[in-house]
């Protein structure tokens, strides 16, 4: 689950985190007031406007501005609420769609009074999958795509692995404020900046705090002027507060109704959809699917139960994107008895009243044949397949049929 | 004896009285595994399926001499579960249960580290298989057939998918290993793999990995430079997007690395029968160590 900047500047808060300090608003109006309570604290007019969403790269797609006084706080707040923000990260990059704002952050201008006197960091905290433990990654080149210095200049991005057991050393803090090149008060605040920052990555439950940029200001203090939260979903069960701040806006709608319906279901571009039990198998069905002519529409897993009602919304959720041209459901009975899946197929479909394009069911497993037969003898435009490489060349038969037609 | 499980394994469920645990203890014992009894914490003393009920693991190893443990207790607990086992002298503790958080998996990893004769295998997997003697998982027994292929996985159904393909072929499996599809997983694909190209009893290696993380290029690496047996690979998720979870918690694309085709590069380059198609997983093994040309 990912979190808008405003939500993750506040977890960092909570644990002693300073950050670029700000104020969310859904209208013109409540940025003013921001912009008023902002203005009483810095002594300035001078605010920033930033976009709230699920994407990286805001600043490329017009989603920050600087607004210097009242009249272009109001200027920019109401172009980027309602905007549809397009960035590098938004679905289909910046020719696709953009995402719409609902909500911007006024915050105040961190740079101020001496810009050239500030300097810019990259600090992030995740898992390494292979040494299975936290690591701190951090650069003196921040503001920048790390991806992009770990590639042309991989000597200025550091590493610091933290012990699972003892967790998070004073010393490493100390290396990570020298290898920054830190000397003094702002050393000091730095040592503090990632000592907290670690507390509240392993206390929340996360699996991805990227601070880009973090910031020395002109007097030394060190504070997270970005920050992108990433939390693990496994993990919401014991923090109820955080789940709270989910923003289904954010998602796909249909794949916010998938989760209602404990379905697995990610949106894709192609059109094929697909119905399969056990992630694994899904995405492999989604491979046969390219290596059949076809693109996947979707990853879709009904998970072990794949009873009539389940198949039914998975039905409903595939049809609803206009793109799908066949559906393939693949499904491998172990414990689930394929007759019984095929019997679920036949009734969801036949509560549907009809589905539109054409289908393809493959079982394999327990019962498999009396499955078959159910499927053949239901009356429906069906076709079946009992293996993979024949439910492969149906999707081709299925797909040329519709060139053809 | 294959590797892992066989069938003089003293096995235990912990979780036993739950559904779940229930559920699939029945279908293990059904098919001949030899299950001692089960740890419920607060029932000991009770017979459930026959079996005692033992409150702690360290019961459970003392009085029927366990020595395996296969874990379906929840994911707040699962964790904890792992390390009861590993404390208590188990030695091969199989963690069925998905939704474990990472940070608990990290530090169970560290926990473990103190015990260099255990071996977790999990979590978030369907079990360890040796086919006509044990069981240890929730994966449907009748579709393997005792053999001489191995297999190391990191998903459930679409293992097998591989075994049926295997059987289908005329071949059969010593043990199946499906290691899990979480980030942070007990036995690595590499380690997996080795304890097969270290079995007498396997002949091939069918290994089937997906999207995310570094560990069948680590595999790859291990068969290019100790490889003794012929290895057929598949990965999952050629057509998958990145920066998307797909089902599995540990199948997400975030680098270059972490893609279908960077993965079934270096396989082949490190002498890995790569198939593209999972439809034709069982029939290149059977090509490969009967001395007939394969696709790629």
């Amino acid at each position: 689950m990912n979190l808008h900047e405003y939500q993750g500047k506040e977890l960092l808060k909570q644990f002693g985190v300073p950050v670029q300090e700000g104020i969310v608003a859904t209208s013109v109006e409540e940025a003013v007031e921001a912009w008023k309570t902002i203005r009483e604290e810095t002594g300035t007019d001078v605010v920033v406007v930033k976009a709230q969403i699920h994407a990286g790269g805001r600043g490329k797609g017009g989603g920050v501005k600087l607004a210097k006084n009242l009249d272009e706080l109001k200027e920019h707040a109401g172009n980027i609420l309602g905007m549809m923000l397009k960035t590098p990260q938004t679905p289909g990059g910046l020719n696709g769609p953009g995402k719409l704002v609902r909500k911007i952050l006024i915050a105040e201008d961190s740079y101020r009074p001496d810009f050239d006197a500030c300097e810019e960091y990259y600090v992030s905290i995740l898992t390494d999958r292979e040494k299975k433990c936290n690591v701190i990654i951090y650069s003196t080149e921040g503001g920048m795509e790390i991806e992009k210095v770990a590639e042309e200049t991989p000597h200025l991005v550091h590493k610091e692995y933290v012990d699972p057991e003892l967790g998070l050393q004073a010393f490493q803090t100390r290396k990570v404020a020298f290898n920054l090149g830190l000397s003094g008060q702002a050393f000091k605040n730095m040592t503090k900046f990632v000592a907290a920052l670690y507390k509240a990555f392993t206390t929340s439950d996360a699996t991805l705090f990227e601070i880009n940029p973090c910031l020395k200001t002109p007097d030394d203090r060190i504070i997270a002027v970005d920050c992108k939260v990433s939390l693990d979903d496994n993990a919401l069960f014991r923090h109820k507060d955080l789940e709270a701040w989910r923003d289904t806006d954010e998602e796909d709608p249909t794949e916010v109704e998938a989760r209602k319906h404990d379905l697995n279901y990610v949106k894709l571009d192609g059109n094929v959809g697909c119905m399969v039990n056990g992630a694994g198998l899904a995405m492999a069905t989604m491979d046969i699917i390219k290596l059949s002519g076809g693109e996947p529409a979707n990853f879709l897993d009904v998970g072990g139960t794949a009873d009539a009602t389940r198949v039914e919304h998975a039905f409903r959720i595939i049809l609803k994107d206009p793109a799908v041209k066949a559906i393939l459901i693949n499904i491998f009975g172990g414990i689930v008895r394929c007759d019984r899946v095929a019997q679920g197929i036949v009734d969801a479909y036949k509560n549907l009243g009809g589905v539109d394009v054409p289908i393809i069911v493959r079982l394999q497993g327990t019962n498999a044949d009396i499955a078959k037969k159910i499927i053949d003898e239901s009356g429906l435009q069906v076709y079946s397949a009992i293996l993979l490489q024949e439910a492969a060349d149906l999707v081709k038969k299925v797909l040329e049929e519709e060139v053809n037609a | 004896m294959a590797v892992l499980v066989n069938k003089d394994s003293r096995v235990i469920v912990q979780g036993f009285t739950g559904k779940e645990g229930t559920f699939h203890a029945t279908q293990m014992i059904e098919y001949g595994t030899n299950v001692v009894g089960g740890v419920t914490p607060g029932k000991g003393g009770q017979t459930h399926l026959d079996r005692p009920v033992f409150n702690t693991v360290e019961q459970a190893v003392k009085e029927a001499g366990a020595d395996t443990s296969v874990i379906f207790v929840p994911p707040p607990f699962a964790g904890d579960a792992i390390m009861e086992a590993a404390a208590s002298g188990i030695k091969v503790i199989i963690c069925i249960t998905e939704g474990i958080p990472v940070q608990d998996m990290v530090k169970v990893k560290a926990y473990l580290e103190d015990f260099e004769d255990v071996r977790l295998i999990g979590p978030n997997c369907p079990g360890v298989i040796t086919p006509g003697e044990a069981k240890c998982g929730i994966m449907p027994g009748f579709i393997h057939k005792p053999g001489r292929i191995g297999i190391v996985s990191r998903s459930g159904t679409l293992t097998y998918e591989a075994v049926d393909q295997v059987t289908k072929a005329g071949m059969g499996q010593s043990t199946c290993i499906g290691i899990g599809g979480d980030p942070i997983v007990g036995t690595t694909t590499k380690e997996a793999v080795e304890l097969l190209m270290n079995d007498p009893e396997t002949d091939g290696i069918i290994m089937i990995g997906e999207i995310g993380g570094g560990m069948e290029a680590e595999a790859a690496r291990y068969v290019k430079e100790h490889g003794t047996k012929p290895v057929v690979g598949f990965i999952a998720g050629q057509t998958a997007p990145k920066g998307r979870k797909m089902g599995h918690a540990g199948a997400i694309i975030g680098g270059k690395d972490d893609t279908a085709a960077a993965k079934m590069k270096i396989m082949a380059e490190c002498g890995i029968h790569v198939v593209k198609s999972p439809a034709t997983i069982g029939e290149t093994m059977r090509r490969v160590l009967q001395g007939e040309p394969v696709e790629g």
